[in-house]
């Protein structure tokens, strides 16, 4: 193990180097760009030992990685925003087609108006895509993701392809000491690729093939039970990191102080953080403040959100998406959890942080005293809110 | 002549038991490469006539392995098979790519143009039946002028499809690609020489094959050899070569037969009026004055 200093995205660049994949397919978007740098020259110091491809899209780095994955190799991949949209065929191609490949997307505001800054209406867009998406918090958790994501998404009863998010500047180009692993436990804890789902010279295979209205919704049915079992997976492994590592995970959510809270948040990525803090200042003040952070949006921690908020007096979600129309698609799924799970308590969500707007300190204070006194059902910080079938 | 040919190349299909229509000419072009190629070519096939006729679970009929590509991606999942087969240790395997007009030289030209950039050791075999087909004849970017598709209806007003064909072999060539060339399923043995020396240079290959489409082109399926073989006798395709930075040309007809002849025995070009074909006749020679002083014979 060694330490140092590092930006998310130089994190998870030093998390895929240990992962040793053997294609990368590369092209360059604000705020992902520095990690296919990084690993531009991993590959020219020897340190890490793949083949680099320089593609000429996004689409194209997506059709590349599947095309490796297919021929049984570890493929990896990063984009963000635009590049993200651009490539989506190619997020369903590759999780149809069972491929476990891992992509690292930076998550940031997606055009009109243009803006390169980070919220999460990219990767929560792509939810229904078929791909596991995993939303970090900081850069020791995004280097952590990268090397646990192989073995998620590997695992046979899972072969699914891999998203880890990290937001846009915030945490992609944020500084912290990152504990590093050695690579002889890497190489432990992530054993080579290998699959019976790959060309294959002694057994030929039509791949990626065409399937009628008899056979497709199996296809579609069995893709769902591989996000579902990387559930249990994502456990397991996390149970086996921390063995091997000494950091622990909690699965698909991480609970704060929602034991005995009357009030919580329910988030993900890095705002957590200063959710958290709030949280810590609410309850010297008396108010039992607390807070889930999402870490996996697929699979949907469903049980884990309703067994945290079935004893509170109110929630929010916070999120930096919406849903035109409708409201933030992470508040629609957090409801749909407390529905199905037969949990009453009133919920209201709170949109904030397009296209990179700060979210402060006390727009937090204000999101928990919202919460506390009953508000819109859909709010915008900072301009206002309104109901949607409320 | 037609014993060297098969001589040439494997008795073993392996494109086989697919439901393409009667006389496809892109099934005889995917055909004839396989059996150059052998049993360790791996094809790409995006969407399109190939992999519809092709790759229907539980029937699928390539006995080599075969995957589907997105639209516009061979190129760029070539790539990526070809890396990943390099990565894990493979030499001895051909990454072969056979991709429609639109899929080549619409959707799938960015795809296309990088993975030549990167001179990615494929082959790239565009099968030209002249229009999308897969979806029931849509002009593409390889549709000849006047040709009557379903989007380019033959009217009072317009006369089918008002623009040329995109030149793909000179855009090919243009990225100073190792190997390119063109060909007709009319001259097999041509085709099946220029596969079998893509086969043999290290780099990026594109191979441009005339397939004629019956059904598209309003002829029977027994004319497709024919047809392909008219329309480089006529002169408005032609069999050629890049290589180490020159064009040479591999045939050359003594005299062109009737581009009239050509054009009337198709159904896509009967409304063509006597004006339209001396366009085409034209623009014909105004390429063969190019070819001329272009192309080493």
């Amino acid at each position: 193990m060694s330490k140092k200093f590092l930006s998310g995205n130089e994190a998870f660049a030093e998390g895929i180097r240990l992962a040793r994949p053997q294609v990368i397919s590369a092209y360059p978007i604000t705020p992902q760009t520095i990690v296919v740098e990084r690993l531009s020259e991993m590959v020219e110091d020897g340190s890490l030992n793949a083949e680099y491809v320089h593609v000429e899209s996004e689409h194209s780095a997506l059709s590349c990685a599947i095309g490796a994955s297919a021929a049984g190799a570890r493929a990896f991949t990063a984009t963000s925003s635009q590049g993200l949209l651009y490539m989506a065929e190619c997020l369903y191609y590759a999780a149809g087609g069972r491929f476990p490949i891992v992509m690292m997307n930076a998550d940031r505001s997606t055009a009109l108006p243009w803006n390169i800054y980070g919220d999460q209406r990219d990767s929560l867009s792509q939810l229904d895509s078929g791909w596991i998406q995993a939303y970090a918090e900081n850069a020791q958790e995004a280097l952590d993701l990268a090397l646990m994501s192989y073995k998620i998404a590997e695992n046979k009863a899972v072969s699914t392809p891999y998203m880890a998010n990290l937001d846009g500047f915030i945490l992609t180009h944020t500084y912290e000491t990152v504990e590093i692993p050695d690579r002889e436990q890497a190489d432990r804890f992530l054993p080579p690729y290998e699959t019976d789902n790959r060309i294959d010279f002694d057994n030929p295979k039509n791949m990626a093939f065409s399937a009628g209205p008899d056979t497709n919704y199996i296809f579609k049915y069995k893709e769902h039970e591989g996000v579902l079992a990387a559930r249990d997976v994502i456990n397991e492994t996390e149970k086996e990191f921390a063995e091997i590592f000494g950091r622990e995970y909690t699965g698909l959510t991480e609970n704060y102080l929602t034991d005995d809270a009357d009030y919580v948040i329910v988030t993900l990525g890095s705002i957590a953080g200063l959710c958290r803090e709030t949280a810590d200042k609410l309850r010297e003040q008396g108010v039992k403040a607390g807070v889930v952070r999402i870490r996996y949006m697929r699979p949907f921690p469903n049980e884990e959100l309703a067994e945290a908020l079935k004893n509170v007096k109110a929630y929010g979600v916070l999120e930096k998406d919406i849903s035109f129309g409708n409201e933030g698609t992470v508040f629609t799924n957090v409801n749909s959890a407390l529905k199905k799970a037969g949990v009453n308590v009133p919920g209201y969500d709170f949109v904030g942080g397009l296209g990179g707007r700060n979210i402060s300190p006390a727009d937090i204070e204000k999101i928990y005293s919202d919460i506390e006194k009953g508000t819109d059902s859909v709010n915008f910080i900072g301009i206002g809110g309104g109901n949607n079938g409320k | 002549m037609a014993n060297k040919v098969a001589d040439s190349i494997s008795r073993e299909e392996f494109f086989y038991g697919h439901k393409a229509c009667a006389g496809c000419g892109g099934s005889l072009a995917v055909r004839a490469a396989l059996k150059v190629l052998g049993p360790n070519a791996v094809s790409v096939l995006p969407a399109g006539c190939m992999s519809a006729v092709g790759f229907n679970f539980p029937q699928l009929c390539f006995s080599n392995n075969s995957i589907i590509s997105t639209f516009a991606g061979t190129a760029s999942m070539l790539t990526g098979v070809e890396a990943g087969l390099r990565a894990r240790g493979y030499k001895d395997f051909t990454a072969v790519g056979f991709a429609g007009d639109g899929g080549t030289a619409d959707i799938g030209i960015q795809a296309l143009s990088g993975a030549i950039d990167r001179n990615d050791n494929i082959i790239y075999i565009c099968y030209d039946n002249e229009a999308y087909m897969n979806t029931g004849i849509q002009k593409s970017g390889l549709t000849p002028f006047g040709a009557k598709t379903t989007t380019t209806p033959a009217g009072a007003n317009i006369h089918g499809n008002i623009r040329p064909k995109k030149n793909m072999f000179e855009i090919a060539a243009a990225h100073d690609i190792p190997y390119a060339a063109t060909a007709s399923v009319g001259y097999i043995y041509d085709f099946i020489q220029k596969v079998r020396k893509a086969s043999q240079i290290q780099g990026t290959k594109y191979i441009h094959v005339i397939a004629p489409c019956p059904t598209g082109w309003g002829v029977a399926p027994d004319e497709t050899v024919d047809i392909a073989k008219e329309v480089v006798d006529c002169g408005l395709w032609y069999l050629a070569e890049y290589e180490n930075g020159e064009f040479r040309l591999n045939h050359k007809p003594k005299e062109f037969t009737s581009v009239e002849d050509y054009l009337k025995k198709q159904g896509r070009f009967k409304h063509l009026t006597d004006e339209d074909i001396s366009i085409i006749t034209a623009s014909r020679d105004k390429k063969w004055e190019f070819i001329n002083k272009n192309f080493e014979l």
